[in-house]
């Protein structure tokens, strides 16, 4: 054999056993089934953001024993998510849900080639006739966090893990501080940024820090539960997000946001197969169940829980918006008068902090 | 907090992030040295992460755990070894496929293990007496035992190199493996043991990751370590002790980055997130252009297989 052909000979086989390694878990079509497709950005075992769509996955899978579910791990936000689409079309699936943002464009191309199938964009801003995009107000429970993590902080000084300066982590950082300030006025939220969705090392490493500055209660916007590790070997308390992480820091984790993707898939696999789906632009909240509060670790106060309960009811009710003015920023500026609820474009596009902040943002 | 309790803790955060960079790095070193390159460490050390976190889990035996990261480390390595040793495949091919694969049958063998806690994980071990020096204390004595097992390991690898004869038949193996060969030093059970032994630790630093630094197992949780790894081989001129401060460095100025944020200073976190990266290299590079020439190179029979006349 000559030396050219061992190399590819072997760059084959290591290639097809990571691909085999890959697509191990995927399911094929039964005849009868209705079949529906997701495609996640990351892998299922992320712990993080494409674990709760996944989890979302399953309990289609068990509500609706009439569905045959189909998905997709680690597709890049490149034309191999069209690919995969048009795969995923081809195969027979009715329903398919992209799970990530960068998809956007994809999903309009497939949809234009397959007007009998639908499609589902999570966290986008195109629709068309057989194209919804759905999303959710995880800055509601995000408050709700705020307030457990301002009623039990002792040092005043709350470290906050953040990812990468975008509208959506901003939006975070701020609900959680309107949280923490409408119960606690003196508290301080230190806001650490990693530039990191995935590396539990470096955000440990940031929650450390933010605990060396003084923080007792650390919160967190990435995929990990590393934050809360850090947390938790100093004795502090954590607010966790995306899933319930509490097995990690049972004595540490306060609550935490999380995503609960699973009613409304199995709402609108329902919908399409029986014809009643409607292409939409869908931003739900606590109200619909789509976001939601972890469990209250056993060190929350029974006063805090009420608190948070009867909050969270108002905001359920519809009665309560979290931003609601007056808000000042963190310059002391007035930014929302009294009275006045800001809107879901401006809430897209936040790009300053409440007062309450510390911290930098990109100019 | 005051400022030296800062430093301090910056120091000490140093220490504990920069592990599992130099137990990577010292295992790529060995194997380099030898004259192999591998680039897989990435994928290693996502191996040794997983297996070690598993055989953890299912035995309750954090030894168990490490043992099974050095296997796998061990194993993938030996894959490697296999493909450029006796195949004489390109290393740099081989290797880009052994991140993958790693990659790839980590994230496969991991699915059970996800969001599943590890029972118990190597915690600080103040040491004696020593922890409680000022600053030194804190800041080297009061870690958990994979830590002080690097201690240990530096200085071992420095002297195997420059002063024991198992250390200068490797070195030669890599400079010239045909003078080696004339030598009477068998090439090909050299590099197969240096690239074993290099695998075995990066698997090592991976299980660092999983088993002490953030006990839990998410898929590539080594988040481009291993690739920092390779990087600082090379800017360390294949040399232990400055692979280690190379290491160190790159966690402390990290963490530094971090107490800046959160001290309130104003100053943008992108430039701070690149700052280990510069640092690194412009210590490394400035320590290298004023050592000896000697000192100062690649080992010449790098990246070329070896073919018995």
């Amino acid at each position: 054999m000559s030396r050219s052909k061992k190399i590819l000979l072997v760059v084959a086989v290591l290639l097809a056993l990571v691909g085999a390694a890959r697509l191990n878990s995927q399911s094929y079509a039964a005849e009868d089934k209705f079949l529906v497709g997701w495609i996640y950005i990351g892998h299922v075992g992320d712990a993080g953001w494409t674990y709760a769509h996944d989890l979302g996955r399953q309990y289609v899978e068990q509500q609706l024993p009439w569905v045959e579910s189909i998905y997709v791990e680690a597709v890049p936000e490149t034309s191999d998510a069209e690919r995969m689409m048009t795969e995923l079309a081809r195969k027979g699936c009715k329903i398919i849900f992209a799970t990530s943002f960068g998809y956007m464009d994809y999903v309009q191309n497939v949809a234009r080639r397959f007007p009998n199938v639908l499609f589902e964009h999570c966290s986008g801003f195109k629709t068309a006739d057989n194209a919804a995009t759905y999303f959710g107000r995880i800055y509601e429970p995000r408050y709700l966090s705020g307030i457990v993590a301002g009623s039990m902080t002792k040092s005043n000084v709350i470290g906050y893990v953040a990812a990468f300066p975008i509208p959506e982590v901003v939006r975070g950082i701020n609900a959680f501080t309107l949280g923490v300030r409408s119960v606690n006025p003196n508290a301080k939220v230190k806001v650490v940024w990693t530039n990191t969705w995935y590396d539990p090392a470096t955000e440990k490493e940031a929650a450390k820090a933010a605990l060396d500055a003084g923080a007792d209660v650390i919160a967190q916007h990435q995929d990990t539960p590393a934050p809360m590790q850090a947390a938790a070997e100093r004795g502090k308390l954590g607010v966790s997000y995306n899933s319930v992480m509490t097995q990690f820091a049972p004595d540490t984790i306060v609550t935490g946001p999380i995503w609960n993707w699973g009613p409304y898939y199995v709402e609108r696999i329902k919908a399409a197969k029986e014809g009643t789906w409607k292409t939409g632009d869908y931003w739900g909240g606590m109200a619909d169940g789509i976001v939601d509060l972890a469990p209250f670790g056993p060190m929350v106060p029974e006063n805090v829980k009420k608190l948070v309960e009867a909050k969270k009811a108002d905001i359920v009710a519809g009665k309560f918006h979290p931003f609601t003015g007056p808000i000042n920023d963190n310059t002391g500026k007035l930014r929302v008068p009294e009275g006045t609820i800001m809107t879901d474009a401006e809430l897209l596009s936040f790009d300053w902090f409440v007062e309450g902040v510390e911290g930098t943002l990109p100019n | 907090m005051g400022e030296s309790n800062m430093l301090v803790s910056i120091l000490a955060a140093a220490v504990s992030s920069g592990t599992p960079i130099l137990f990577a790095a010292l295992g790529e070193l060995i194997t380099e040295t030898a004259g192999v390159m591998n680039i897989g460490v990435e994928g290693m050390m996502l191996v040794g992460a997983v297996a070690g976190f598993l055989a953890s889990v299912r035995t309750g035996n954090l030894l168990l755990g490490v043992l099974a990261a050095l296997l796998a480390g061990g194993l993938l390595a030996l894959l490697h070894a296999f493909m450029c040793i006796a195949l004489k495949v390109n290393q740099i091919v081989s290797g880009l496929a052994l991140t993958l694969f790693g990659t790839g049958i980590s994230g496969y063998l991991g699915k059970s293990m996800i969001g599943v806690p590890l029972p118990n994980h190597f915690r600080s071990v103040p040491l004696p007496a020593l922890s409680r020096l000022p600053v030194l204390g804190p800041v080297l004595f009061n870690h958990d035992v994979l830590v002080y097992l690097s201690f240990v390991l530096v200085p071992a690898v420095w002297y195997l190199f420059y002063r024991t004869r198992p250390g200068l038949h490797l070195r030669a193996v890599g400079e010239s493996p045909e003078t080696a060969d004339a030598l009477g030093v068998n090439v090909f059970r050299t590099r197969y043991v240096s690239v074993v032994v290099g695998g075995m630790l990066a698997g090592l630093g991976g299980a660092y990751l999983s088993l002490a630094y953030a006990p839990s197992w998410i898929e590539n949780m080594t988040a481009g370590r291993g690739w920092i790894a390779v990087a600082l081989v090379i800017f360390a001129v294949w040399n232990p002790l400055r692979a280690l401060a190379g290491a160190y460095l790159f966690g402390g100025v990290e963490a530094m980055g971090f107490r800046i944020q959160a001290l309130g200073l104003r100053v943008p976190s992108f430039f701070l997130k690149m700052m280990p990266y510069i640092f690194t290299i412009v210590v490394l590079t400035v320590i290298t252009a004023s050592s000896s020439k000697q000192s100062s190179r690649a080992p010449q029979g790098l990246g070329r297989p070896y073919e018995r006349e």
